[in-house]
């Protein structure tokens, strides 16, 4: 393929073939290129097609139906808001409407400097802290609205440290 | 076959086990409202509730479509119960559809507006917001509309069983889930190969031909000297638009009809297919004589031209150089028949009428002008050619029954008119190829081993007075996969292959008639398994009628050579009837990098 480098295209190979025992391999194959990789695009979904024989029209499908997947690169930081029930009667959508405008995005976008993606996650299991947000893992309890600032503050003093 | 005792309406009935609800009532006598009747699994989800019935201690109403039938099953199919289910199902489904029906060019054929008549549902009854909707009016041989897609998945299905494809699948979540081919692309940006199998199976609108009858139209009107042409495959299905029995060849009354159309001359492709076996049969000796690459492939099905340039670049010098029959014709109507008759190339408009969709793409190819004139200017297909008939008010069963022109061409041989079925153009050649190589006719004519009506793989070999050639035929690219992937890794045995792209060949081309239970009642079988053995048998008695029965026998072929090009093969013959091919790129809209 000439779109892609040759080891890239080797990875990926590689990621599919980890799973060649199974019968439905594709949700593993893409949940490591995702992990791995950040992003899913169109070019990488052909190569998995050839090998794995199943068609590109499929495994587009697949990517866009799981909110999981992404077909844009995604932000250094993540900022997944939790909108579960629990969060949501919390104030949680106060939380993310704040978070969008300060970073000019709306939920599922990621800003131009490529530093954050915003996501609204359905509930991560964290009703207890009500709203809460997570960014690369790391989860922010009971977050209030005054609070997302200095939040993205902090982050974007760690990128430029 | 074991048997099961049912109950539908409160009367007796035995059925076979392991038949559906929708089946077993079929066979008793009752048609349920359904969006399956080009059902032949290949739509198994049971997912559009249209055909819901009643069933004795069942939880709920069942989808009669996927609900195997058992022993002691009472199954009511009218009570009150049901028929407003199935009626809310449809309404249901007809809430998120595009309902301007006199616009759109399915309407008589559309399965969800016969099920809408038959269970009463009304249009917008629940209103709400409609979804997004997605258009690609860019490719040259589809259009797809998604304001007309109910999501069946069934050209989903289609692509996968024909091809291996899957060009089409489901793109997104919920209300916003719409089919396409992935991304979201147009058929051109995509490596579909414009057959049109997906149309033929569409319930809907949402899937049609890309329609150039506004073309033809502005060429008449401008006065052109419009030439029309038709494929062999047209006759065989066309009468199934105007209520004959399919497999009823209505050649005379299709040429009445062209002519009162307005087309100044109505030709039979078979002269060009004709042609098309002089150059590939001589082709196919060169190659055997000269060391020159093997197998030969055909190279007559654009929708194959298409699939191999995207998945097969490396074996492109298998494909023969000859242009497609319709191809052929149109370079030598542009030529030979507008210097005979003193008309300006420019002057003249050839109009294919072809069972297939991908010929409107192929007609645009690049490699397929000559100094810069396209051969063919507009490509219509089977059913466009009936819309303009009907639509011209000529009522098809009365008109006489016409002959083809045959001034200076025309005339053809029963070889060329089985171009139109797996397996024919092979045959075709054959029995010419015989002749050339041994110097007399094959005894009996017909080859009856490459002969064959459905998808798949077929081979034979043959013996040419010593000679011993394999041959293989193979009709949708799931069966030439097989074919293609044995020469990649040099294990073929072959040294003739046919390739058609679409099952069966063009009988059953992406642009022939539908062919649904529903406006077709008058059959007396289960059309869906046998209309393309019909059609293909249409074909083969029209070649036993036929005086002359080998392509190397029609005077006016030999006239041509005679008077204008030459030897087949020959300088004049390249220029005019051959092509070239280029490997192409899938997503053609992804960047280098």
């Amino acid at each position: 393929m000439a779109r892609l480098s040759e080891s890239a295209v080797r990875q990926i190979k590689d990621i599919c073939d980890r799973y060649k025992k199974e019968k439905t391999p594709l949700m593993m194959i893409l949940s490591d290129i995702q992990n791995e990789y950040g992003y899913i695009p169109l070019e990488v979904q052909e190569v998995v097609s050839q090998r794995t024989g199943i068609s590109v029209a499929e495994i587009y499908g697949v990517v866009t139906f799981y909110s999981f997947f992404s077909l844009e690169p995604k932000g250094k930081y993540v900022i997944g808001c939790c909108l579960g029930t629990a969060c949501y009667v919390k104030g949680a959508q106060i939380v993310i409407d704040r978070f969008s405008e300060i970073l000019g995005i709306a939920p599922g976008q990621t800003t131009k400097d490529g530093l954050f993606t915003l996501d609204a996650l359905r509930c991560i299991g964290a009703c207890g802290i009500a709203p809460a947000v997570s960014i690369n893992g790391k989860v922010y309890p009971k977050v209030d609205v005054e609070e997302v600032e200095d939040i993205i503050e902090s982050y974007k003093k760690e990128a430029s440290a | 076959m074991a048997l099961v005792n049912i109950k539908i309406e409160g009367v007796r009935h035995q059925v076979e086990e392991g038949l559906t609800i929708l089946e077993a009532a079929r066979k008793c006598g009752y048609e349920i409202p359904s969006l399956c009747d080009f059902n032949h699994g290949e739509c198994n989800r049971g997912s559009c509730r249209v055909c819901l019935v009643e069933v004795k201690g069942a939880r709920g109403l069942v989808a009669s479509c996927v609900y195997p039938v058992s022993d002691g099953m009472e199954i009511t199919i009218s009570s009150p119960t049901a028929t407003a289910a199935r009626r809310m199902s449809v309404e249901l489904l007809l809430s998120d559809h595009n309902q301007f029906c006199q616009q759109c060019d399915k309407n008589g054929k559309c399965e969800l507006l016969h099920v809408a008549n038959v269970t009463g549902a009304r249009a917008d009854v629940f209103g709400g917001v409609h979804s997004e909707v997605h258009l690609d009016r860019v490719a040259p041989s589809l259009v797809r509309d998604t304001s007309k897609c109910i999501l069946c998945g069934r050209c989903i299905e289609r692509c996968k069983n024909a091809h291996g494809l899957g060009i089409l699948g489901y793109e997104g979540r919920g209300f916003e889930t719409f089919v396409a081919p992935a991304g979201d692309r147009s058929f051109t940006d995509s490596p579909c190969i414009q057959c049109g199998q997906c149309v033929n199976v569409c319930p809907t609108g949402a899937l049609m031909e890309h329609s150039e009858i506004d073309k033809v139209d502005k060429a008449l009107a401008e006065g052109k000297v419009v030439i029309a042409q038709a494929a062999p495959a047209v006759r065989a299905a066309i009468g199934e638009e105007f209520g004959y029995k399919i497999g009823t060849p209505t050649t005379g009354k299709m040429i009445a009809a062209m002519r009162r159309l307005g087309f100044s001359r109505v030709y039979d492709v078979n002269f060009g297919a004709d042609l098309t076996i002089m150059e590939e049969a001589t082709e196919l000796i060169g190659r055997l004589k000269n060391d020159g690459v093997l197998p030969m492939i055909t190279s007559c099905s654009p929708g194959w031209v298409n699939y191999a340039e995207y998945n097969y670049g490396d074996l492109l010098d298998h494909l023969s150089s000859c242009k497609s029959p319709h191809q052929m014709q149109g370079a030598i109507i542009k030529s030979y028949w507008a210097k005979e008759h003193d008309v300006a190339p420019e002057d003249v408009f050839v109009v294919s009428v072809m069972p297939c969709t991908a010929k409107k793409f192929e007609k645009e190819r690049e490699q397929l002008k000559v100094n810069g004139l396209p051969d063919v200017d507009a490509v219509i297909t089977t059913r466009e050619l009936a819309r303009m008939i009907k639509r011209g008010g000529i009522i098809y069963n009365m008109l006489p029954d016409e002959e083809w022109d045959r001034d200076i061409m025309g005339q053809y041989t029963g070889a060329a008119v089985i171009f139109g079925v797996t397996g024919g153009v092979m045959e075709a050649a054959l029995r010419t190829a015989y002749y050339k190589l041994s110097g007399k006719e094959a005894e009996p004519i017909e080859f009856t081993e490459v002969r064959g009506h459905d998808g798949g793989l077929r081979e034979a070999e043959v013996d040419i007075e010593g000679t011993k050639v394999w041959v293989a035929i193979a009709s949708g690219m799931k069966a030439a996969k097989v074919l293609l992937d044995e020469i990649r890794e040099g294990k073929s045995k072959y040294q003739f292959i046919e390739i058609m792209g679409c099952p069966g060949g063009c009988i059953n081309g992406g642009g022939q008639p539908y062919v649904r239970e529903f406006f077709l009642p008058d059959e007396d079988d289960d059309i869906l398994d046998t209309y393309k053995e019909k059609r293909a048998q249409a074909l083969y008695s029209e070649d036993e009628k036929q005086t002359i029965r080998q392509s190397h026998n029609n005077p006016q072929i030999l006239d041509l050579y005679e008077k204008f090009l030459g030897e087949p093969n020959g300088h004049k013959a390249h220029e005019l009837l051959h092509t070239s091919y280029a490997a192409r790129v899938g997503f053609n809209d992804i960047e280098e990098e």
